[in-house]
């Protein structure tokens, strides 16, 4: 446990000596500045039954994720492995399983921080607009949950993307894709004739574009919270047997 | 004993880094790992510090098996691998308090242990400096600091002392030699007189195998026999040829001239006995004058010349 801790906390540091939490925290704030402003501009026109949540969703949410988590994650095992502090890393008594979780750990409170402008932007909303019907705690919740559960899949994708190479765009490059190919699974169900099939069935709940837009309506589908979880495990998982392939390679 | 190895063999996607090699160290040694470039040294190493397994054959630490105690024996080893990796990011004392935190030293103990090794190392002026921003010399402190901050019983050192100035690998070699009084050392390195200097046993490896693994001095005995003698008499030549060529102990001998009534006489012995003594009591009986008498060892360097030549290079017998 003292080595989690004392592994994870070194690595939330990391983020902050480079320049690389800083980039991505201003540049995730642009767009949800952005989104804050379409956002308003949307609440000027016709009334909508929507949630604030759901209309900010169809604004720059995916953008950030999409393009925040490779560059989160791709540092997490690319650079020790590049640098050789792997090699001390691992002769220390430490187990694959607490390197792998204490960089998840570190990588995702970062990008948790990274949504707190969210919720200045709903806050200042609400203190603006002394209106409590614009507010809904309760699904404010909900879309936090939702950013925190496609968060752990999306860093999950990155370690293992990470752990995989010595180089860090190389990592960046394979943690997109796999999670571009994630997102575009939610367009996948509709216009092709997959409607009804096995395969559309799959794509859909794979779909994490569709999980969210429930999670900002309010709503918590089972399926998708065991959906996240399970599989930000499986790539966890691959992300230990990759390191752990130094034994047996 | 501290390191027992013993028929340890690793191939690398069929290349066999490490062949069959079996060595032992006492606690207390200093022992040098020493061989060229691609001699299996540094896999050795690894292997040792559990960070990749054996294909076959066993290692120990301290009575702990590397392959299934793992853990046992990386709490009981400092490590410092070659090129030594830091994070450059960070400061010294930061990095020295993370690393011992992660080697599991509770709080009180890591603050006390951090500033031990710091100043043991000497590194107090530079604690709170950027580890990026140091000079190669402070950067390998940084690295020793942390191999002994959890108070090893072993330290492995992959080359310590490589890329540094002359004056650096001085004070490097001398922490060295100091740890070697309360720790076992298991260091690597091609550089002769390194090993020479620091160590109390050799381990000489070529290809992934040991040529040979003993004390320095039985080395150059083995090897070197025991060298020759060098010697300046004055005395008639002739005189000192029919002496010579009395004594048994002589294989063969060689004189020349030099100014004055001195002659220079180069004697090798044949066994591995010291004629010293011999050669100035021979002097005294026959009085005559005697201005150096010395014996010339064997280098390391020609020793290990000869064992890691390759086999082609071999002149034949």
């Amino acid at each position: 446990m003292q080595a989690y801790i004392t592994l994870a906390r070194r690595e939330m540091g990391s983020f902050f000596y480079s320049w690389i939490a800083y980039v991505v925290i201003a540049g995730a704030m642009l767009l949800t500045g952005m989104g804050f402003v379409t956002l308003l501009d949307r609440l000027q026109g016709e009334p909508t039954p929507m949630p604030l949540t759901e209309i900010f969703l169809g604004g720059c949410f995916w953008l950030i994720v999409l393009f925040s988590a490779p560059v989160i994650t791709m540092r997490l095992f690319a650079v020790e492995r590049h640098s050789g502090t792997f090699e001390t890393l691992m002769t220390t008594p430490v187990s694959d399983w607490q390197v792998v979780l204490a960089k998840f750990t570190a990588a995702i409170v970062f990008y948790m921080l990274m949504w707190l402008p969210l919720l200045a932007c709903v806050l200042v909303l609400r203190y603006c607009a002394h209106d409590a019907t614009l507010f809904d705690p309760r699904t404010l919740g909900t879309t936090y949950l939702g950013i925190f559960l496609t968060g752990c899949l999306y860093m999950a994708v990155g370690c293992f993307a990470s752990a995989l190479t010595h180089n860090q765009i190389v990592a960046a490059m394979i943690s997109f894709a796999i999670g571009l190919a994630f997102f575009l699974a939610g367009f996948m169900d509709g216009p092709i004739d997959l409607q009804g099939t096995w395969a559309g069935r799959a794509f859909s709940y794979v779909s994490v574009l569709a999980q969210m837009k429930d999670y900002a309506r309010g709503v918590v589908d089972t399926r998708s919270v065991v959906f996240c979880l399970t599989s930000s495990f499986f790539f966890l998982f691959l992300s230990c047997r990759v390191i752990e392939s130094r034994r047996w390679r | 004993m501290m390191i027992d190895v013993s028929n340890l063999t690793k191939t690398y996607a069929g290349n066999t880094a490490v062949a069959d090699i079996s060595f032992q160290v006492e606690q207390g040694e200093i022992v040098g790992l020493l061989g060229p470039n691609g001699a299996g040294k540094s896999t050795t190493m690894r292997i040792l510090s559990c960070f990749i397994p054996a294909n076959s054959g066993t290692a120990t630490i301290a009575g702990w098996d590397v392959f299934t105690q793992a853990d046992e024996v990386r709490r009981r080893i400092g490590y410092m691998p070659e090129n030594n990796p830091l994070h450059p990011e960070m400061r010294v004392r930061e990095y020295l308090r993370f690393r011992a935190r992660l080697k599991g030293l509770s709080n009180g103990r890591t603050r006390e242990r951090v500033d031990a090794v710091i100043t043991q190392c000497g590194l107090e002026d530079v604690s709170k400096r950027i580890i990026g921003q140091l000079s190669k010399g402070y950067r390998q402190r940084v690295g020793l600091a942390d191999a002994l901050v959890h108070e090893p019983e072993l330290i492995i050192l992959d080359e310590p002392t490589i890329g540094l100035d002359p004056s650096q690998i001085r004070s490097v070699r001398q922490l060295i030699k100091d740890l070697g009084r309360t720790h076992t050392v298991l260091i690597s390195s091609h550089i002769l007189s390194e090993v020479e200097m620091t160590c109390s046993r050799v381990v000489i490896m070529r290809t992934g195998r040991i040529l040979a693994a003993d004390t320095l001095d039985n080395l150059y005995k083995v090897l070197g026999k025991n060298g020759h003698l060098i010697t300046e008499i004055a005395a008639p030549l002739d005189e000192l040829k029919t002496c010579f060529e009395q004594m048994p102990e002589l294989a063969h001998y060689t004189i020349s001239a030099t100014e004055g009534a001195y002659h220079r006489c180069a004697l090798a012995p044949s066994g591995s006995d010291d004629l010293r003594a011999r050669i100035f009591a021979l002097v005294v009986e026959r009085g005559w004058d005697l201005r150096e008498l010395s014996r010339v060892r064997h280098s390391l360097e020609e020793v290990y010349i000869r064992l890691t030549r390759p086999e082609s290079e071999e002149e034949p017998h």
